[in-house]
């Protein structure tokens, strides 16, 4: 517990956000029932991450990792690390893929079941393999007997 | 390193093969849309496929005595660059791949044609392909960023073609919904453990992280990445507890996508999986933090035993299938667990063996779904003598999937089985055994259905077109081919194990 100091607690300050924004999101996918809401934990979720990449990036004291146009580079100059921030625009437009599909999904679901509730879904389609079990597995015990 | 040859220097078409594996399906997609044209997309797919396969084999071909390919995208050399990194085992995953789509290809054209609306097909087609892509990617790639990208690639488009069974079943679509929000998960889990990888190694070339890793031995960091890096995969594996959105996925796809998807899918997350625990953690690491004996072992014999007992009491034939998939990935899992020679080997034949089995099989109920109109015992009961060629193939993969000697689901038990044994984890041969005679079992019921029950007069049956009994021939038959003629699946098996087993070296 001896580096467990305030200094710790705040030089880590973006681990904690990344890890409390991360549970958030994924309670929220957990928890609720309504299809949208969970997308929007999962984008939470996702956007934890993207701010634990961003934040591990910088570089104490260093600016925009950006060369002057004459390409003079001064090596005093610290800059910080681009690479994590072009994975996260990767990491971004495969997050926007997964919301626009899973919200298509939802679309369709609202369309074939008339609800996007959890609890709706799960009963319509308990009911719909009760009834499948009626009659597939009833001919099969019939003719066994 | 400074031993290869840099391949960008040369001009000829040949040293892009590793480039063109990706390239050809990734150009034919957008093909596709932007030609709009139902006809020609089938074509298009198929072409681009066998093509896919011809390129697998090459790559196969030249690293089949030990070497590597590296090939440098855009010609950065590597830790800067994309590298393309081709073995003995990710060759072999690659041609598994495309060979599986180029067969299941042909049964799809009629498949998809009763079971998806017209409409729909361009763009199925479409997806097919960028999956496809997606499944080649993840494996030929030596980056491990690249492997999230690709990963998700063929992900989302998995999405997408299961959701394409909704005309069938409307319960497609809440599978497809639930695959993505478990499947997202799983990927985001593995991209925080690649961001700590980042964080302990400053890279993300997989044999720069592996040789640094070795450099600065185990530290809190590195084993959160480990952790967090299984658990995302495991997800995509369906490992055990982490399987449930399988049996939906796989029962509610359409016929032509789940031989596909049950096939490769998860077979490549295996690879995925092998490469880093084995080639960028070091075995050495595994020994230290005893995932594998604590974690994965007793959750694979579990897989054995639960899955197999629920699908025991399956009604479905596709749902059976379905179960007895994620108990077949507790093989898999298990030979990985022994962490010795015998269990690598024993994991990658079975990841090879079982993908040939059930796609035969999942073909098979493909074909009952077009003939019969419904894949439920009452559905298929009697269909034995009424399609003979398709019942014919359904029993000789149900004999590999049991494990009867000469067919190819022998030969991998038998090594796992032996792999247990060297370790002297009789208990654990005893519960292989077990385990198969659950699998007698199902696939009796199976059998019991279909040659011993009288047909339902009052349904009309169609016949199986030869385009879809050529492909299912196809894999019954290799069941029986790499069940007999061993040589072949067993060497590179056992070449792959010997390559993951030694580490870091492996990669050079």
């Amino acid at each position: 517990m001896d580096n467990f100091t305030w200094a710790f607690i705040v030089g880590h300050m973006n681990y904690w956000l990344f890890i409390v924004l991360m549970m958030t999101g994924l309670y929220i996918v957990v928890a609720k029932g309504n299809l949208v809401k969970k997308i929007v934990g999962l984008n939470i979720f996702q956007t934890a991450v993207f701010m634990l990449y961003i934040s591990m990036g910088k570089v104490a004291g260093g600016t925009a990792p950006i060369f002057p146009i004459d390409m003079n580079i001064d090596p005093d100059v610290l800059y910080s690390n681009p690479l994590p921030h072009v994975l996260i625009l990767t990491a971004i437009v495969v997050g926007v893929a997964t919301t626009s599909l899973g919200l298509a999904l939802i679309v369709r679901i609202r369309e074939e079941y008339g609800t996007i509730e959890e609890d709706g879904l799960l009963k319509i389609e308990k009911e719909i393999a009760r009834q499948e079990a009626y009659l597939h597995d009833e001919e099969i015990g019939e003719q066994a007997q | 390193m400074s031993t290869e040859t840099v391949h960008h220097t040369a001009l000829t078409l040949a040293d892009h093969l590793p480039a063109l594996q990706v390239l050809v399906t990734f150009v034919a997609a957008p093909l596709i849309v932007l030609l709009g044209s139902r006809r020609l997309a089938w074509p298009i797919t198929f072409i681009a496929s066998a093509v896919s396969l011809v390129i697998a084999a090459l790559l196969l071909s030249q690293v089949l005595d030990g070497s590597v390919i590296s090939y440098h995208m855009g010609g950065w050399a590597p830790p800067l660059g994309i590298e393309y990194r081709v073995d003995a085992a990710n060759a072999f995953v690659l041609v598994l791949v495309t060979a599986i789509s180029t067969v299941v290809l042909p049964f799809a054209r009629v498949s998809v044609e009763s079971e998806v609306p017209k409409r729909h097909h361009v763009l199925f087609y479409t997806s097919f392909l960028l999956c496809l892509t997606g499944l080649l990617g993840v494996t030929i790639t030596g980056d491990a960023f690249n492997v999230f990208v690709f990963l998700e690639i063929s992900s989302l488009s998995t999405y997408v073609l299961i959701a394409q069974g909704a005309e069938r079943d409307k319960r497609a679509l809440t599978a497809s919904y639930d695959y993505l929000i478990m499947g997202t998960i799983g990927a985001t889990f593995f991209v925080i453990g690649l961001g700590f990888l980042y964080m302990a190694t400053g890279t993300l070339n997989m044999a720069d992280i592996a040789e640094r890793i070795a450099d600065q031995g185990s530290n809190r960091t590195i084993r959160a990445a480990f952790a967090f890096i299984v658990v995302g995969i495991a997800l995509k594996v369906a490992m055990y507890p982490l399987h449930r959105w399988l049996p939906n996925a796989y029962t509610f796809a359409p016929s032509a996508i789940t031989a596909f998807l049950a096939a490769t899918a998860t077979k490549v997350a295996v690879y995925v999986l092998l490469r880093f625990m084995f080639s960028i953690f070091q075995p050495a690491f595994l020994f230290e933090v005893n995932t594998l004996e604590f974690i994965i072992l007793p959750f694979a014999l579990v897989a054995m035993f639960a899955a197999s007992f629920i699908a025991i009491f399956q009604s479905d034939f596709k749902r059976m299938l379905a179960y007895s998939s994620v108990a077949q990935i507790g093989y898999i899992l298990l030979g990985i667990a022994f962490l010795t020679e015998t269990g690598l080997t024993a994991a990658i034949v079975h990841l090879f063996n079982h993908g040939i089995t059930k796609a035969a099989l999942f073909m098979a109920v493909g074909a009952y779904v077009f003939a019969a109109r419904g894949s439920f015992y009452d559905d298929i009961q009697g269909l034995g003598r009424r399609l003979p060629w398709t019942s014919g193939a359904v029993v000789i993969g149900g004999l590999s999937l049991i494990g009867v000697p000469g067919t190819a689901g022998f030969v991998s038990k038998w090594v796992l089985v032996q792999g247990a044994l060297d370790k002297g984890w009789w208990p654990v041969a005893m519960l292989i055994v077990a385990s198969s005679l659950l699998a007698v079992i199902y696939v009796w019921r199976v059998i019991e259905v279909l040659y011993m029950r009288p047909v339902l007069t009052d349904r009309e049956i169609r016949s199986v077109p030869a385009m879809m009994l050529v492909p299912i021939w196809i894999a019954a038959l290799s069941c029986i081919w790499f069940g007999l003629n061993t040589d072949m699946t067993l060497n590179a098996a056992q070449a792959a194990a010997r390559g993951l087993l030694a580490g870091t070296t492996g990669m050079h």
